[in-house]
């Protein structure tokens, strides 16, 4: 595997570029070309060789692609699709362990008079709770995820946040979603955020790491794009928009500007990285405007579990609703599947 | 200065958890008076609009029930007072959409308004009317009161544009449920004009919904939805209330259907959509 620096100019950012149906892949370079990070001021540099988002361009393109009618057959494909690619998470500091048994319960078999219905892909529980979840989900396709790093605040020393990673993944976590220290990106300390990347990453032994941004405290578009590179070039495997507990969580041109950073990174880089969207998506209408979006920004390569997934709780209610709506021509009771 | 200004026109709406939505669908269908003259355009409800009023009526009704007795009818009557203050409105529509003239149209809608204070007074009164204690074998106090069924679906007679739709739709409401109304396919407008009283009337949103449109679309889909639990088959004819029976057992719904000459001063359509819930409470020392 060839490292080598990236020289400001190969980075390719296009804002918004058109898909048409011929391209609409991305071509992920041969050969895998990470840029490697030495000093923070070639991290800089980099980051700020990335063009700016064309704001008005990224929400008037979300909006579009939001309109898009998806119906009939397509749409149970794509409601079933987008139970497979459910985190199904509970992250209250109420949580107990028969909590969290339902929920794997659940996540195991989602509506348990239908076994056509796929699993999701992964519970997501504190760490504390990961054990539990370990071992009522067995020897399930169901990954057990886990919070950490001092989420959702990030505020704690490195050793802390290390700690943290490191028991959740000898306790069983397949996947870990860190955050980002939000704090040291908005003041610049970008190496910093950078350096916290690798470390995790590097605690995370053979789990994945999600790196979760928490677009709703970055301010800017810009920042969004930034910080998608950030936790690439820092080894993430997912980046991930939201906690799910500050006001603004995962929106649509959020997510198609962390799509178009991880279509620019897979294009250069050769590495593909995946893309979770998480927190106040609660209808089947907004997780097919998700899958709509992926489809068109990064086409259908991306359209698996491995490369796209929903944080979710209520959601999975609604999409087995819809589901069965789509089936008995009815609209269903919504008490018709277990509470969360 | 001229005299001339512009029409101010209105736009017959749907009423959607408190709010005034056109259709979802955009479409609207012209509403003609009995002799034919063009009266308004109204919203030609979807299946959508349906389901989207199911939803608020089903978000309304835990709040409606637990609303006193004594404050429901509070609310009604106050419907009453709104339904006055614009009487000569509602004449003038009923006059306009049944062909009466304005003396009876006057009087179809004082017996309206009536009905109103009718349904206003029944709301602290149905539970000892339909409840009670019972006798038992046993050291048991037993007694019996009326729960409401939860969401129900009016499908509104047709003919009496705002007499049967006031009866349809606060007999239910009176005894706690929430209402989804579909207002008379031809005669729409007294129907969507005392929708806007209840806005004006401390109805909580969504308590009393009113869909607009075509009765043969829209009922189907009423009947169908699984979250509604009773259905006033009242504005079908009987072959097609077969049918919309048929739907609504699916989900095991209450169904009311009207007798031929049902009596104003019946007790039915109070009875149609509740629940009797017994409890059993330990006496004695």
């Amino acid at each position: 595997m060839t490292r080598r620096v990236a020289s400001v100019d190969q980075v390719s950012t296009t804002p918004l570029r058109l898909v048409t149906v011929e391209d609409r892949n991305v071509q992920i370079a041969s050969t895998i070309a990470v840029p490697v990070i030495e000093t923070e001021a070639q991290l800089k540099a980099l980051i700020v060789s990335l063009s700016g988002v064309d704001a008005v361009g990224a929400e008037a393109r979300a909006a579009k692609l939001s309109t898009r009618s998806i119906k009939k057959s397509t749409k149970l494909a794509a409601i079933e699709m987008a139970i497979s690619m459910i985190d199904l998470t509970t992250l209250e500091g109420a949580d107990t362990p028969g909590r969290v048994t339902s929920l794997c319960t659940k996540a195991m078999r989602p509506d348990p008079r239908d076994l056509t219905v796929p699993s999701v892909a992964a519970v997501c529980v504190y760490p504390d709770l990961v054990a539990h979840a370990r071992s009522v989900l067995g020897s399930s396709p169901v990954a057990v995820a886990s919070v950490a790093t001092a989420f959702p605040s990030g505020r704690a020393s490195l050793k802390v946040k290390l700690m943290d990673v490191r028991e959740a993944v000898s306790a069983g976590a397949d996947e870990i979603d860190m955050v980002i220290d939000r704090g040291a990106f908005l003041s610049g300390r970008l190496g910093q955020v950078f350096d916290e990347v690798v470390a995790v990453k590097e605690a995370c032994g053979h789990a994945h790491l999600k790196v979760i941004l928490e677009t709703g405290e970055l301010v800017t578009y810009d920042n969004v794009r930034r910080a998608s590179w950030v936790a690439m070039l820092g080894g993430a495997d997912f980046i991930k928009t939201s906690t799910g507990k500050v006001t603004v969580n995962a929106t649509l041109p959020n997510a198609l500007v962390m799509l178009e950073a991880v279509r620019d990174f897979a294009e250069t880089a050769g590495r593909t990285v995946g893309v979770k969207v998480a927190g106040g998506i609660r209808t089947s209408k907004d997780a097919i405007r998700y899958l709509v979006l992926v489809n068109e920004t990064v086409g259908s390569t991306w359209l698996t579990p491995n490369l796209f997934r929903l944080g979710a709780s209520s959601l999975l209610n609604d999409l087995l609703m819809q589901r069965l709506k789509q089936q008995r021509g009815a609209y269903v009771r919504a008490d018709e599947f277990s509470g969360d | 200065m001229s005299d001339a200004r512009l029409d101010v026109r209105k736009t017959y709406k749907l009423l959607i958890n408190g709010a005034f939505p056109r259709s979802e669908s955009g479409r609207s269908y012209e509403v003609t008076s009995a002799k034919g003259a063009f009266l308004a355009n109204a919203a030609q409800g979807s299946r959508k609009d349906v389901r989207d009023a199911v939803t608020a009526a089903r978000g309304a009704q835990a709040k409606w029930w637990n609303a006193t007795a004594y404050n429901r009818g509070q609310v009604i009557y106050r419907l009453a007072e709104m339904a006055e203050s614009r009487r000569d409105e509602l004449a003038e529509h009923v006059a306009l959409a049944e062909g009466m003239n304005s003396r009876t149209s006057q009087k179809t809608v004082s017996a309206s308004i009536d009905r109103i204070v009718w349904y206003a007074g029944w709301t602290d009164k149905i539970a000892q009317v339909l409840g009670g204690t019972n006798p038992v074998a046993g050291p048991f106090f037993n007694f019996s009161i009326p729960l409401p069924s939860g969401v129900v679906g009016v499908i509104s007679v047709q003919e009496s544009s705002l007499l049967g739709f006031v009866d349809a739709v606060l007999a239910p409401i009176c005894v706690g449920n929430t209402v989804v109304a579909l207002a008379s396919e031809a005669r729409p407008t007294p129907a969507v004009l005392l929708g806007e009283m209840t806005s004006s009337s401390d109805f909580p949103g969504g308590v009393l919904n009113v869909v607009t449109g075509l009765t043969g679309e829209l009922a189907p889909v009423l009947a169908a939805h699984e979250d509604v639990d009773g259905l006033d088959l009242s504005g079908v004819t009987f072959e097609v209330g077969d049918e919309l029976a048929a739907l609504a057992a699916g989900s095991i719904k209450r169904v009311f259907r009207p007798h031929e000459k049902e009596s104003d001063s019946s007790l039915r359509r109070l009875r149609a959509f509740v629940e009797t819930s017994t409890v059993w409470h330990t006496i004695g020392q």
